[in-house]
């Protein structure tokens, strides 16, 4: 039953994925695939916020950052001074409930402010974040943060070797997908569709409007808290630059880009990021351009699919759909 | 299936047990009077609906129909006078409380979910007034509030639109889904405000179907400014002007009525 409305073309892409590292290459794998499902669950604890909550929260990468440093500072680094040494079967689960915390935290505080003030707010506590982590010694470990943050080896498995770390970070990304596809139409889910459309008209139904609004925090903040600790582990470092503004932001585009609406669009929004980022710098050099101007490029993407689409990427795919749908049958207006 | 039994029995028996304190009125108001400064937008209102009554309130604009409706749902509290629900004070209680002892309320301008299907808001008034409001697992197949949902839908003659997002709903079915929203739970007494307005002629005639197929316990005071409406679904009639109580009737009484002639109906203007 769960699986008879999925398209062919889903299908496609799912085995495509699963049989990836039988011809792609280590950097495909790890650099391009490894990044892009990280980023994409990141972004899409956001799209969880913007699409079904209606609050656009800039905290989702401080969250993940600090699942990180959880992992760092609890498990095992090359800052053995901090780390405590914790086992990965207590220091993954404290890490994520840590992260959680804090983000139901900033939840209860935005949650009482709305539109730019949800974004302000926020905002305003990521860069607090940012700054206290790097002048923080004592914990936080300062400027350097902590290098040598490794998953642990279960299994006998490297899982910062390629393919299984593409396994790895295709699973979370999945199990994270699924989650979301699942609560949005849970009655929690639907009850916070409903706080997004009327929130006045959700309180006359007997519904706590804050309540619903700040445990999809809680939910938004586990999804960003595991993508949070994949990031770290295949950089194998944490830093106050791993959640600056320029990475928070960056969060924001990806979501924007690959469609706030639907739970796909920040993967789609991710691998778009990450191309470019990846490949922009050869291609400005190409044409004869200073390779540090990638993020021009980026921005100027970002420019074009907004304007173009407020829906991202996939209110494009969607318009091209209608489109081709209404051209197949004139007589029936596009519905067959 | 009919309207008649859209109540299941757990709901009738709760009730039943909350109607054993009742003093026998749906709604009684003693002397309501709110101010808005010194504008006076209702004073001195005293009115009593029994169970199961259907009562049309007339007026002309500004004759402080809303205002009575924004008082007995709690969204305003009286500045003076006493509110009693099935016999209980409910003057100081917030709206929530209200809801829970049956109360309902349509909206003049409609307050729906705009991005989620006609199920999932029926649904959603649903949930709210039960258990499990954060659940975060799906409703089964033979989920209880889910077939009731649907047959609240199926009432207002809105499953053909079942699945349809509610932003691309008519403006008609909007309504529609309003008085859905309305049933859910297990209400006993509800407040139409303005059900028909911005209504096409086949669409008020489908309401004034919806309003009388309603189970027989549930009383409603319908706020229409359609006389034909108001008086095709009413077994009584409330003039208001000017914030206060100006006649009570029937239907016919205020019909044939001089005075209420002169001053609503457009001084006696026979066509």
């Amino acid at each position: 039953m769960l699986f008879e409305r999925v398209p062919p073309l889903w299908w496609a892409i799912g085995l495509l994925l699963l049989a990836m590292p039988l011809f792609a290459s280590n950097f495909v794998l790890y650099q391009i695939f490894g990044w892009t499902f990280i980023l994409g669950m990141i972004g899409l604890s956001l799209m969880f916020l913007a699409g079904y909550g209606g609050m656009v929260s800039l905290i989702q990468m401080t969250v993940a950052a600090l699942a990180g440093y959880m992992v760092a500072i609890l498990g095992t680094s090359g800052v053995p001074a901090i780390s405590l040494g914790w086992p990965w079967w207590l220091h993954i689960p404290v890490a994520i409930l840590i992260a959680a915390l804090f983000g139901t935290l900033v939840g209860a505080l935005a949650v009482r402010t709305e539109g730019i003030y949800t974004i302000m707010i926020t905002l305003a506590i990521a860069s607090a974040f940012f700054y206290f982590a790097r002048q923080n010694y004592g914990l936080f470990n300062g400027y350097t943060g902590f290098n040598n943050v490794l998953p642990p080896q279960l299994f006998g498995i490297d899982w910062r070797q390629p393919a299984p770390f593409y396994y790895l970070t295709l699973a979370c990304a999945a199990l994270s997908y699924a989650a979301v596809v699942y609560v949005a139409r849970s009655p929690f889910g639907l009850a916070l569709q409903g706080v997004r459309d009327n929130p006045r008209r959700m309180g006359a139904l007997g519904f706590s409007v804050t309540a619903h609004r700040i445990l999809a925090y809680t939910f938004a903040s586990v999804i960003a808290a595991v993508g949070g600790i994949l990031l770290v582990w295949q950089n194998a470092q944490v830093s106050p630059g791993t959640a600056g503004i320029p990475q928070v932001i960056d969060i924001l585009v990806i979501a924007v880009v690959g469609g706030i609406k639907r739970p796909i669009g920040p993967f789609i929004g991710a691998l778009i990021y990450v191309l470019l980022r990846v490949f922009s710098p050869d291609m400005l050099l190409a044409v004869g351009l200073s390779g540090e101007r990638f993020k021009l490029l980026i921005g100027f993407g970002f420019l074009v699919i907004v304007f173009f689409s407020p829906d991202g990427v996939l209110g494009l795919w969607e318009k091209f759909k209608a489109r081709r749908e209404q051209s197949r049958d004139p007589l029936r207006g596009g519905r067959p | 299936m009919t309207l008649a039994d859209v109540s299941p029995a757990a709901n009738r028996t709760a009730a039943e047990r909350l109607g054993s304190v009742s003093s026998g009125n749906a709604l009684e108001l003693r002397g309501v009077t709110k101010l808005f400064g010194a504008l006076a937008a209702i004073s001195d209102v005293t009115l009593t609906v029994r169970p199961g009554e259907r009562r049309a309130v007339l007026g002309s604009n500004g004759a402080g129909k809303t205002t009575l409706f924004n008082c007995v749902t709690g969204d305003f509290l009286p500045t003076s006078g006493t509110i009693r629900l099935f016999g209980e004070d409910v003057t100081r209680f917030p709206a929530h409380e209200r809801i829970r002892r049956g109360l309902r309320r349509t909206y003049q301008i409609s307050l729906l979910f705009g991005g989620l299907s006609v199920a999932d808001n029926v649904y959603l008034a649903c949930r709210g007034v039960s258990r499990g409001r954060f659940s975060l697992l799906r409703p089964g197949s033979n989920d209880v509030l889910v077939a009731r949902a649907a047959e609240l839908v199926e009432a207002v003659r809105l499953t053909a639109a079942r699945d349809v997002m509610v932003a691309n709903l008519s403006y008609g079915q909007q309504r529609q889904l309003e008085i859905a929203l309305a049933l859910a739970g297990a209400p006993r007494f509800i407040l139409f405000d303005e059900p028909a307005a911005g209504l096409s002629p086949t669409e008020r005639s489908e309401l004034v179907s919806i309003l009388t197929n309603l189970p027989g316990h549930i009383g409603f005071i319908i706020i229409e400014h359609d006389m034909d409406v108001a008086l095709r679904v009413a077994t009584s009639v409330t003039m208001m002007h000017n914030g206060r109580i100006f006649k009570e009737g029937t239907p016919q009484e205020i019909v044939n009525d001089a005075e209420v002639q002169e001053l609503y109906l457009g001084g006696g203007s026979h066509g």
